[in-house]
């Protein structure tokens, strides 16, 4: 970052130089406060040993990351067995987080489209109808999810009266009650980029494909999805990176069988039946992953803008 | 001869709302095959509207679009064999020039080499086959122009519409492309139907034209009838420079028309029906039909005093009084070795016209 900042200052001669260093002084200060510090306590934290009543002692031990990789302990006599409790949590963790991503893109793209086709005055009022619910404290809004999904909720007894169902249906504690917390929790963070994206569209385009004997798919397909792409992958990143952590639709919607990590991570902090040093390295495991997904998409994307020119 | 032409478009009785506006007011055209139309007009007149229309992109209210006796008002725009030269050219910004003129030989389901080959002749035809591999943002205005033509003409439509094509490019680009359009026009034998403010530009590219003003067309000709014999006001004063004045009709005998204006000066031009004796209308005298002389001339003449003489190169324009604030522009061409007499300020002179060269002008 910094190598970027003082090569794109190259041009306005190094006047600037000495001044540049202190300018920068505050991005530096957020950065380490904000960033780079919580990550390297969490380091840390998960090189240590736990102590029972909740935090750690001071003494070097891989014993978190050994915890969660295998059963019967590395350093045990016995040969050690993978454990595959933890590996399940992070495996229905993305696949849930990936279903939700999809299903916000979904819902989210046709309504961002429906938004930003308004005339001008009244896209506002859209957007800001949008984000109504998004005022209200997320676990108060999970809670009254949680009451219009139960057995006897208001969902069941519509469906049951207008006869789509005779039996009422267990959304609570299964896994498509998590996915519909987190799809419901998330859906602006999907809506907002994309809307930005189809409202700076020129749709002119739409109108040059279609005159160019393009039906109406392919005007999708070809033409306004690849102008608004930097919108969907912010809104993919935005939707799916706070669902993979989520704890409190999980929580909430889903009980003890369909724990993510987010929950395992926010139990280890919790009273004292805690673990610390494993909530840390339960952590440190998922950045890395998010970060790797991450990594092999941009350098994928390279690779395909390059072949492209 | 061109009666014998079959019409690629027939517009009939074509109307468009807009809520309570009424952008179009039963537009009835007929468009020839093979032929440079022009619709000429300020903006707000229902020009680009009618264009529209006749791409697709906007439904008619009333009335029936025929493509060489196909009723084609319904049809979606991926329908019709028509393509479309945008103002703003509306080039696909992700794809190469190649791409963006090959998608519609794409979408018209050429496999992709034929497109490809296809979209490369067409590059040739504008001569932009070196930078087919280049993004529409790394082109010049010009350059996105032509591949916005190109890529129109690459399907090979009946009918090509271009919507103000010129206007966003610097005054010597475009006097080169209105003959390089003209030129391919003539090329490829499909009708053109262009869309312009500029009178100038409709006067030198279009066999035909018609002027419109507030949803309706006021005059349709070719070049020549509407600039020397314009049918109104509006058309006489839109196109071209002209002096109008207000006169009232006198008699009307063998044809001709004796009208008097204001400060007692009497004129007598042409006749033109729907005006009667006793009217009072305006009458159109084109600046270079007028000649300025010491002597009153044998036809028509009218006297005046010298205003000023403004000089711009190819010709000089005098502005003339004649009397009680009535001005009078006659210009005169500087074209004879610089031998053009010149009237000084304050001087009085007379204003001589050839017979025809007034015409009366229905409201």
């Amino acid at each position: 970052m910094a190598g970027g900042a003082a090569s794109g200052g190259n041009a306005t001669s190094d006047a600037y130089a000495p001044a540049r260093g202190w300018l920068l002084l505050p991005a530096w200060l957020v950065l380490g406060i904000v960033v780079l510090a919580p990550i390297v306590l969490m380091l840390i934290y998960s090189f240590l040993t736990k102590e029972f009543r909740g935090g750690v002692i001071w003494e070097f031990s891989l014993e978190a990351y050994d915890q969660f990789f295998f059963d019967r302990g590395l350093f045990g006599d016995e040969a050690p067995t993978i454990q595959w409790a933890y590996m399940q949590i992070f495996w229905r963790s993305i696949w849930q987080a990936s279903l939700a991503t999809f299903f916000c893109l979904l819902i989210g793209f046709p309504t961002a489209y429906f938004i930003a086709t308004r005339p001008a005055n009244q896209r506002t009022i859209w957007v800001f109808l949008i984000t109504i619910p998004y005022w209200v404290n997320l676990l108060i809004r999970t809670v009254s999810m949680r009451f219009i999904l139960r057995d006897q909720g208001p969902l069941n007894d519509l469906l049951q009266w207008v006869g789509v169902i005779s039996e009422p249906l267990t959304i609570i504690n299964t896994n498509l009650g998590v996915q519909i917390g987190l799809f419901y929790s998330y859906l602006p963070f999907m809506v907002l980029p994309l809307y930005a994206a189809i409202e700076r569209y020129n749709f002119s385009l739409s109108e040059a494909a279609a005159d160019l004997y393009a039906p109406r798919l392919k005007i999708l397909t070809r033409i306004v999805l690849p102008a608004v792409k930097p919108g969907v992958i912010a809104g993919c990143i935005l939707v799916f990176v706070p669902s993979l952590g989520s704890f409190l639709a999980p929580d909430l919607l889903g009980g003890a069988r369909n724990f993510m990590i987010g929950s395992l991570i926010d139990e280890q902090f919790r009273g004292s039946a805690g673990n610390w040093p494993f909530g840390a390295a339960a952590s440190m495991i998922l950045l890395t992953l998010v970060l790797l997904v991450l990594m092999v998409l941009a350098r994928q994307q390279a690779r395909l803008e390059k072949r492209e020119s | 001869m061109k009666d014998h032409r079959p019409i690629a478009i027939d517009i009939r009785q074509v109307v468009k709302q807009f809520g309570d506006f009424t952008a179009l007011k039963e537009v009835s055209l007929g468009i020839e095959d093979n032929e440079f139309f022009t619709l000429l007009g300020p903006s707000g007149c229902g020009k680009t509207t009618l264009l529209r229309m006749i791409a697709g992109f906007e439904d008619v209210s009333a009335g029936a679009i025929y493509l060489y006796d196909q009723e084609i008002a319904k049809l979606p725009p991926n329908k019709r064999p028509i393509n479309t030269v945008f103002q703003n050219y509306a080039l696909f910004p992700t794809m190469s020039v190649l791409e963006n003129v090959g998608f519609g030989l794409e979408m018209q389901g050429k496999s992709k080499a034929e497109a490809k080959r296809r979209a490369g002749e067409m590059l040739e035809l504008v001569q932009l086959s070196q930078f087919a591999h280049r993004k529409p943002s790394q082109l010049s205005g010009g350059q996105q122009q032509r591949v916005a033509l190109a890529r129109a003409l690459a399907p090979q439509p009946r009918v090509l519409l271009l919507d103000e094509p010129l206007s966003a490019l610097d005054m010597k680009l475009r006097k080169s492309m209105q003959i390089e359009l003209k030129h391919i026009q003539r090329e490829t034998g499909i009708t053109f139907i262009f869309v312009t403010h500029d009178q100038e530009e409709a006067l030198t590219m279009s066999d035909r034209i018609a002027v419109m003003s507030a949803g309706e067309v006021q005059q349709l000709g070719t070049a020549r009838e509407i600039y020397e014999r314009p049918r109104n006001m509006f058309v006489a004063d839109f196109i071209g420079d002209t002096n109008l004045l207000e006169v009232t009709v006198d008699r009307i005998e063998d044809g001709r028309a004796a009208c008097h204006l204001g400060g007692g000066h009497e004129l007598t031009c042409d006749a033109v029906a729907g005006i009667n004796t006793g009217a009072h209308v305006h009458l159109s005298v084109r600046p270079e039909r007028l000649f300025l002389s010491s002597q009153p001339s044998e036809t028509e003449s009218l006297r005046g005093r010298v205003l000023e003489n403004i000089f711009v190169g190819t010709d000089i324009t005098t502005i003339l009084d004649l009397d009680q604030g009535l001005q009078f522009r006659v210009r005169a061409s500087n074209s004879d070795r610089g031998n053009l007499r010149v009237y000084e300020p304050g001087q009085s002179v007379f204003v001589n016209m050839e017979r025809g060269s007034a015409r009366l002008l229905v409201d």
